[in-house]
């Protein structure tokens, strides 16, 4: 019953790893496994999935706080006067809008105006970026970047210097300040500054990837184990769990996230994905924006929506979605939100059945199961105080 | 750990026969590779299966796994309190998470399956191999 399991749903579809190579490693691998994660092969990186539990983990992060260990994912640092330019020249936000110490969600965009991947861009001062990306992606990101890069900028592949953890939740920002000087509640969403995190100089983002307010901490991955160990200790008075990519895929998924591989990849451009506010034509050239632009006065032909199924059955990544008994899209993302407990998913449609409180039907093995659109995101959090 | 008088099989299910019936779940193996169950589909009573056909899905939070029958028979009962219970399957998987019963198209068919101690063997050598 278990052939399965293994390549469901942590697969990457950006990439293929040969069943032969050399799993990569966060410097924490010793110490998921002495906490007894399940493992699996994430994009070629051996990560947890799990602890205690998906569940267990995903409520954990919804009501108290979680620790994610995140130091898969990629790092590029653009240094130099020219780097402002590179940074606008192949994302498709706004980089310009950015003060120093302030986070932006992004595209990287190849010249068709689809996506290479999608990321954060930190701005550290006028001539230094550092662009946060996924791990699988990272030197595909990277060889793109220094392609594209005429302006000479300076472009580092910085991922391998860096360990990043993730504590997200209600509770994380109570848990964290008791181990830095740095002034949490100033540090608005979607800032960054850096200071000391028990002694390890960091960059501290209050960012994530969970729907709840936390943060994400960068570091030399040296100190990994003993971070780790002093944030998950601490943590264990307020009930806070060590969570893997399982709960990390739900709690996204909640909060209608978009996946690279899933919701976006290199065929979909940002006006379907529904992320109209992170693509600015006006902002000057870049990759892909001439397309963007036709493409925004002809019009959409599909679009990015959400589903909540109404009957027990679970959508799932790669179910075909159909209206009128025909064959109109696939399912995106799609599983259980276990904070909402209900089954919801995410898929493209033809623009013209994008109408939240419509009905379609999603395929369950071989059954055709109701399902309706619905608002996006799934799950808000409570306004903070 | 695994009951002296089950017998299983390489895709993890487990039948106790008892008779010209049988009881058939999946092991605490199977349950714990899969993590949280939250859905759980049968088939009705009087199905008539042949061993490897499908018995029914078994849903976690992450992933979605196809139930074999060990053995050929008929459906004779169903265990319904899963419907409502799923995450019983994760809590006592060879007690009260059986899935279905049946009745035996040949009484002797599950002694080719592979008993306690092999199957024992068979999921440490699986471990083995996931952790090198």
């Amino acid at each position: 019953m278990l052939g399965s399991v293994a390549r469901e749903l942590f697969e990457n579809h950006s990439v293929t790893t040969p069943a032969t190579a050399e799993l990569r490693k966060t410097a924490l691998n010793s110490t998921h496994r002495r906490l007894g994660a399940k493992m699996v092969n994430f994009g070629g990186w051996d990560m947890p999935v799990e602890y205690s539990g998906i569940l267990a983990e995903h409520q954990a992060v919804r009501t108290r706080a979680g620790l994610f260990d995140v130091s898969h994912m990629g790092e590029i640092e653009i240094r130099g006067p020219e780097a402002l330019e590179l940074v606008q020249f192949v994302t498709c936000n706004d980089a310009a809008n950015l003060v120093i110490g302030q986070a932006q969600y992004s595209g990287l965009m190849t010249p068709k105006g689809t996506f290479v991947d999608d990321l954060l861009v930190h701005k550290i001062s006028d001539a230094h970026y550092l662009l946060c990306v996924n791990a699988s992606n990272q030197e595909k990101d990277f060889d793109h970047i220094v392609r594209y890069n005429r302006f000479g900028a300076d472009v580092e592949n910085a991922g391998p210097r860096y360990s990043q953890l993730a504590i997200q939740g209600p509770g994380a920002k109570a848990l964290l300040q008791q181990f830095t000087k740095v002034p949490l509640d100033s540090l608005h969403y979607y800032h960054f500054a850096f200071g000391r995190v028990n002694g390890v100089d960091c960059l501290i983002a209050r960012t994530g990837y969970t729907g709840e307010d936390g943060f994400e901490i960068y570091f030399s991955s040296e100190h990994s184990e003993k971070m780790w160990d002093y944030l998950l200790d601490a943590g264990q008075a307020i009930g806070m769990l060590p969570c893997g990519l399982g709960a990390r895929n739900t709690l996204r998924l909640e909060a209608a996230m978009c996946l690279y591989g899933h919701e976006i990849d290199d065929s979909t451009t940002p006006w379907e994905a529904g992320l109209a506010w992170i693509c600015k034509p006006d902002k000057g050239d870049f990759l892909g924006r001439d397309k963007l632009i036709a493409q925004r006065q002809r019009g959409i032909d599909r679009k990015l929506i959400g589903f909540e199924m109404l009957e027990r059955l679970i959508a799932r990544d790669g179910y075909v979605v159909s209206h009128d008994g025909q064959e109109v899209g696939r399912v995106t993302s799609g599983g259980p939100a276990p904070f909402l407990k209900k089954n919801i998913g995410m898929a493209y449609v033809p623009a013209k059945l994008a109408v939240v409180g419509s009905r379609i039907e999603i395929i369950v093995r071989g059954q055709a199961s109701p399902a309706r659109i619905v608002e996006l995101p799934f799950y808000k959090r409570p306004k903070p105080n | 750990m695994y009951p002296a008088d089950f017998r299983y099989t390489k895709e993890h299910e487990w039948i106790k026969v008892d008779g010209d019936s049988g009881t058939v779940g999946i092991t605490d193996y199977a349950q714990h590779e899969l993590g949280d169950v939250v859905f759980v589909e049968l088939p009705k009573v009087g199905t008539k299966l042949n061993a490897g056909q499908s018995l029914g899905t078994v849903e976690s939070v992450k992933a979605v796994s196809e139930i074999y029958c060990p053995v050929s028979g008929e459906i004779t009962a169903v265990n319904s309190a899963l419907a409502e219970a799923p995450e019983k399957l994760n809590q006592d998987p060879h007690g009260a998470a059986w899935l279905v019963k049946l009745k035996l198209a040949n009484k002797s068919d599950a002694q080719s399956l592979m008993d306690a101690a092999a199957y024992e063997s068979y999921i440490a050598a699986k471990d083995k191999e996931a952790s090198a």
